[in-house]
């Protein structure tokens, strides 16, 4: 059964000069216990996304669609109140700086506890003592002393823990993990994947990884979603992105990953030439056309459908025949 | 901690000292003495009497000697003796204290809560009908001058509607006792705390709203929001508090600067105070009188932006003393 259904989103900004589209035609849905990851470059519109599936986009930014359904609930129907309820115990989210996204004039306990008091109620005693067994829970050493102190007299990975304790609080069915590890180290960053992914299989949290990094995908990620300009350019289980990417947004994405250069040989960096198009100088065709090495007349003309492909979907006219055109790819690389 | 007050000791001690030498050395750039000025009054101002006046009051010395004096008995904590009021300086001002802490006490306590509430509720309310009214009124209590609005309150309520009494702290001839005297100084205390009030509350109004504005985009209410907290509860635990550092700043700047606008408020409600008797010792070239006014004014200035520091730290943990 899944427990987050997103059927046809779309977030626009509106503006004096008419609509502005950011996310497009969005669908997905998310399973117990499965990691999905949204995979796209900054203003692609993930942390849009994320914001929408919370309720907490803010004006000018709006959202359209066929509903979004967590738990069988269309969240789009409800009013302030549920949504409210909903927020933190059903559905709750990590952010990506736990500097800022942290109430400086607060304890970490005082905020972890927060959670527990707004959502269920019951004594402050017995939220305390909850709050602390969740930073043991998040592996934060000497739990009960770190709970009275305040973000800034913790390191980058403490803190990051403390927001995940906070949004596991009350045990909730979807975790939405924007960037959670961007702002830390890298020795820092891999603990904190691991512990979001053991948590996960102990409570059967459905996670939507929201992240620039594919890096990370290949690792703790059960099946992808690649973003582009807005839409959803390819989704297939992670395994097989990786294996044979089929989009010629993803190819060049897994193609411009730095490799660890095994020959000892510098191999020249891969890269996407041009950028991504403005909201409001979107292309009329397929949004990744001015970039792309296949595209004709076709993809400047119309925008590709998602269609059924090798296990996922795939947004792209020529797809099916990319591995003939292969060649292609390699000399514009080259050149 | 500890270090740090010892520090700040230290240093106010210098600052008063310094203070009070200014005082001594301006006050005496102004010309007329105490003697001319009591001569004049009197109408018969021979020369052996201003002289003899001159040497009772010890200002027929040179002014290092007096300035020597007057630091001398400021350091065994004698502020002087009044010779115009034939008093004590500090007997003189300890009868007026009470008077002005009243004033300034209840102005305070009026302009900074009433200023928070209206603050927070247009801040709540941002771009709506509440927000634009309580902000056009702010501003427009921001603009006008006190002794304007002393004059206007008293047109209103004392002349033409007769609610409250134009001047003074009691009602003498009444002789009232306890809990209706209590009554009567309070009735007295409106207009002049509203007066000098006002101006205050229309900043911490301003202050509060757009404070609390920043506050609102951080990216920790955020969290706060997608944790499922209550709105109320945002605003109040999460914005308020982090909105407030800016509102004891300017509660320190107030203290510091009252004393200037209780001159005004209590020579124009006639209110018994500190603030008056400055402004009587400045006309009377009472120097002893006005130079120990302004002595304890400016401790009060030192010790409140002392009080501003602690408080800092109460507010924001990020903030250590050192």
């Amino acid at each position: 059964m899944s427990l987050l259904d997103v059927k046809n989103l779309s977030i626009s900004f509106a503006t004096p000069r008419g609509r502005l589209a950011a996310v497009r035609d969005l669908s997905f849905s998310l399973k117990a216990g499965e990691t999905l990851a949204l995979v796209g470059e900054s203003g692609c519109g993930k942390s849009l996304t994320a914001l929408a599936l919370l309720g907490l986009l803010e004006p000018p930014a709006v959202m359209e669609g066929n509903g979004i359904f967590l738990e069988g609930r269309n969240l789009l129907t409800l009013d302030e109140p549920t949504l409210r309820s909903l927020r933190g115990s059903r559905i709750a989210m990590i952010f990506q700086e736990p500097m800022t996204a942290l109430n400086p004039v607060l304890t970490v306990g005082e905020q972890i506890m927060e959670v527990i008091t707004e959502h269920e109620g019951g004594g402050r005693r017995a939220a305390r003592a909850r709050a602390v067994a969740l930073m043991e829970k998040v592996r934060i050493p000497d739990a009960e002393r770190r709970f009275a102190e305040y973000p800034h007299r913790l390191s980058g990975g403490l803190r990051q823990r403390v927001m995940i304790a906070m949004a596991l609080a009350c045990s909730p069915a979807v975790l939405i993990a924007d960037e959670p590890t961007t702002a830390l180290d890298v020795t820092i960053q891999a603990q904190i994947l691991d512990l979001i992914g053991t948590l996960k299989r102990e409570n059967g949290t459905a996670v939507l990884f929201i992240t620039h990094d594919l890096g990370l995908v290949g690792q703790h990620a059960d099946r992808v979603m690649v973003m582009y300009a807005g839409r959803v350019v390819e989704e297939r289980t992670a395994a097989d992105l990786f294996a044979d990417p089929l989009h010629p947004y993803t190819r060049g994405l897994i193609a411009a990953r730095p490799g660890l250069g095994g020959s000892g040989r510098r191999e020249r960096l891969m890269e996407i030439p041009g950028t991504v198009p403005g909201l409001g100088a979107m292309p009329v065709g397929c949004a990744f056309s001015p970039r792309c090495a296949f595209a004709d007349d076709l993809c400047r003309s119309t925008v590709p459908t998602s269609i059924d492909q090798a296990g996922g979907r795939i947004a792209c006219h020529h797809s099916e025949g990319i591995h003939d055109r292969e060649p292609a790819i390699r000399r514009i690389g080259n050149s | 901690m500890r270090r740090y007050l010892r520090r700040s000791l230290w240093q106010i001690g210098i600052v008063v000292l310094g203070i009070a030498t200014i005082n001594f050395f301006l006050l005496h750039l102004a010309p007329g003495d105490a003697a001319e000025v009591m001569a004049g009054e009197s109408g018969a101002a021979t020369a052996e009497y201003m002289a003899a006046l001159r040497q009772q009051f010890g200002i027929d010395q040179p002014l290092y000697l007096q300035f020597l004096r007057y630091v001398g008995h400021l350091l065994t904590l004698d502020l002087g003796y009044s010779f115009r009021e034939g008093m004590p300086v500090a007997e003189l001002m300890r009868q007026r204290l009470p008077a002005t802490l009243l004033l300034m006490g209840s102005s305070t306590a009026l302009a900074v809560s009433l200023g928070c509430v209206l603050g927070f509720m247009a801040a709540r309310r941002a771009g709506k009908i509440a927000d634009t009214v309580i902000s056009t009124l702010a501003l427009l209590f921001y603009a006008t001058p006190v002794f304007w609005v002393g004059v206007m309150l008293v047109m209103v309520f004392s002349v033409a509607l007769d609610w409250l009494p134009i001047g003074g702290m009691t009602s003498i001839e009444a002789g009232y006792r306890g809990w209706a005297l209590a009554g009567d100084v309070a009735r007295h205390l409106v207009l002049p705390a509203v007066t000098l009030g006002l101006f205050y509350l229309a900043i911490y109004t301003r202050l509060v709203r757009a404070s609390m504005l920043e506050v609102y985009h951080l990216d920790f209410v955020r969290t706060a929001r997608a944790k499922g907290v209550r709105p109320w509860r945002i605003a109040t635990r999460h914005v308020l508090r982090n909105a407030l550092l800016p509102v004891v700043t300017t509660l320190g700047v107030q203290l510091s600067s009252i004393l200037g606008g209780a001159v005004l408020v209590e020579t124009v409600f006639s209110w018994p105070g500190l603030g008056r008797l400055a402004f009587e010792a400045l006309f009377h070239r009472d120097l002893a009188l006005l130079l120990g006014i302004l002595f304890c004014s400016s401790l009060v200035v030192v010790f409140v932006n002392l009080a501003v520091d602690l408080i800092y730290t109460l507010l924001d943990p990020r903030i250590e003393l050192s």
